[in-house]
């Protein structure tokens, strides 16, 4: 069980707000933090893992307290007992895959290490030198380094980001796997919604610094809070102009889309800008009926 | 010969003690300075520096103030083993510490400030001590600026003249080193033996940059 309650200034690159987040995470569970970057989650996770302070609060973990500005206590890093996963992985390049693991762990487990990596099909890579292998095999060996250390809870700061599409589709599945197989409580930030949606069992919404929704991925994602209409941001590729309409092709994640804009619309954009491209609930669709003008 | 050797041999001692001391306290203050931002560090990092823009006789001036007998440093030594710093060996290495310093220094700082800040969170978070994560995670990972520390520091301290000369004057066997040798040699119109030790001196210094060039070369790449 993890009880939480910090707050914390930050300087936003649109301009400072204020971290307010409360929470409580039960045994066992996968919250996913969700929101855009810039929206203080890494730092949330920064403050868990003791790598940050909080301005005031307190932070819980398993009955212990690992921060209390209160009572002037503030864990290190070294004595709160997480996994944590960096987003560009972190494994350190003077080690083997092997070393890497073993780093960590509190009871040193040949056995162990080799099981682990059996497990994400990495036996044969045990000697290599992390700098060779790919962004999903670091991702993958720095989640096991993690998971390694067997802590009270797993911290994973946007370890998807990095990766191609396909790649964190894989992952995603397997550290769905590892967290069914151990049970250990994990919180994952992460700006995608389909980490929400397929990992979770708790989602957090969090906009500038601040808890707009909490509950299951399902009653947070489809909220009007979190998604008020259906858009997405796009880069303008190529604008086409016709007799009346100009066509304008975007990239869409890695998407291409055409649509159709008018002129007016057009002549303020320019290629490369970042736009964002939504529809209402429904689309009108006109239709004629009665012409007044007789053909003759 | 074999005085002839005596200040080779008194040149390799100086750079050898000379270099172990600077490892031993570079390394603490280059990961001070390197980890923290307090407003003293620019000062600091001035005075480090000093020997790079000053003219080794005023260096040199300074240090004799201070190290001879009358001086500080000199009078606390002279009690403590009862011997002069000045004119001694100590002496000279004390001055040529000071002297190399930034040689040390600035490599290691750089080194430190490279290695990747999510490198030493990772090993805190994975419950490593800062001592242990210093020895095992970013040493390890600045190989390059510590052979560049040891190797400019020690070609430093054999190169240098004017400081040692100072402090140490010209004393056979204890602070006649072989660019001093080489000076006396060339006043007594010895152009021979001046020639020799210009000659080991110049290829020493050339054998020296080239590997630590080449050796960084490797390892940038790999």
């Amino acid at each position: 069980m993890i009880r939480l309650e910090v707050k914390k200034r930050l300087h936003g690159t649109s301009g400072d707000f204020v971290l307010e987040v409360k929470l409580e995470v039960k045994e066992g569970d996968f919250l996913v933090v969700f929101g855009p970057s810039g929206s203080g989650k890494t730092t949330l996770l920064r403050m868990i893992a003791g790598l940050e302070k909080p301005d005031e609060g307190y932070i819980e973990v398993k009955g212990k307290v690992w921060f209390d500005s209160q009572k002037g206590i503030n864990l290190p890093p070294q004595k709160r007992d997480v996994g944590f996963v960096f987003q560009d992985y972190a494994l350190f390049p003077n080690m083997s895959v092997f070393e890497n693991i073993a780093f960590g762990m509190k009871r040193k487990d040949k056995d162990k290490i080799m099981e682990l990596l059996r497990m994400a099909g990495m036996e044969h890579l045990a000697h290599r030198n992390p700098t060779s292998l790919s962004g999903g095999q670091k991702q993958r060996v720095a989640l096991l380094r993690a998971l390694a250390r067997e802590p009270s809870i797993l911290l994973l700061d946007e370890p998807l980001s990095a990766l191609d599409y396909q790649m964190a589709q894989v992952l995603r599945e397997e550290i769905k796997n590892f967290h069914k197989n151990y049970g250990i409580t994990t919180i994952m930030v992460s700006h995608n919604k389909e980490d929400a949606f397929k990992l979770a069992n708790q989602v957090v919404y969090l906009l500038e610094g601040k808890v707009l929704a909490k509950g299951t991925p399902k009653e947070v994602l489809f909220s009007r809070k979190s998604s008020p209409k259906f858009s997405l941001s796009a880069i303008l590729l190529e604008k086409t102009y016709t007799d009346v309409v100009c066509v304008l092709t975007l990239a869409i994640g890695s998407e291409l889309v055409q649509v159709v804009v008018d002129k007016d619309t057009a002549d303020d954009l320019s290629v490369g800008d970042t736009v964002l491209v939504s529809t209402k609930a429904f689309v009108p669709i006109v239709r004629k009926i009665h012409s007044p003008h007789l053909k003759t | 010969m074999s005085e002839f050797i005596v200040p080779l041999w008194l040149t390799l001692k100086l750079s050898f003690w000379t270099t172990l001391i600077l490892l031993i306290i570079g390394i603490p203050l280059s990961y001070y300075l390197a980890y923290t931002k307090h407003r003293i560090n620019a000062l600091l990092e001035a005075v480090i520096s000093l020997p790079l823009v000053l003219p080794p006789t005023v260096l040199g001036f300074y240090l004799l103030l201070l190290f001879n007998k009358k001086g500080f440093l000199g009078y606390l030594w002279y009690k403590l083993f009862g011997k002069q710093l000045v004119f001694h060996f100590e002496g000279i290495v004390l001055a040529s510490v000071i002297y190399s310093m930034p040689m040390m220094i600035h490599p290691l700082t750089a080194g430190f400030r490279s290695v990747p800040k999510n490198l030493i969170e990772a090993s805190w978070t994975l419950g490593k001590s800062k001592l242990e994560t210093l020895l095992r995670v970013i040493l390890p990972n600045m190989k390059a600026s510590i052979l560049t520390g040891l190797v400019l520091s020690f070609a430093h301290t054999v190169g240098e003249f004017g400081v040692v000369l100072m402090v140490g004057g010209s004393i056979e066997g204890e602070t006649k080193v072989v660019s001093i040798a080489i000076y006396d040699a060339v006043e007594k119109i010895d152009y021979s033996t001046a020639h020799m030790y210009a000659f080991i001196l110049l290829s020493f210094s050339l054998f020296a940059l080239l590997s630590l060039y080449i050796l960084n070369r490797r390892w940038s790449i790999s």
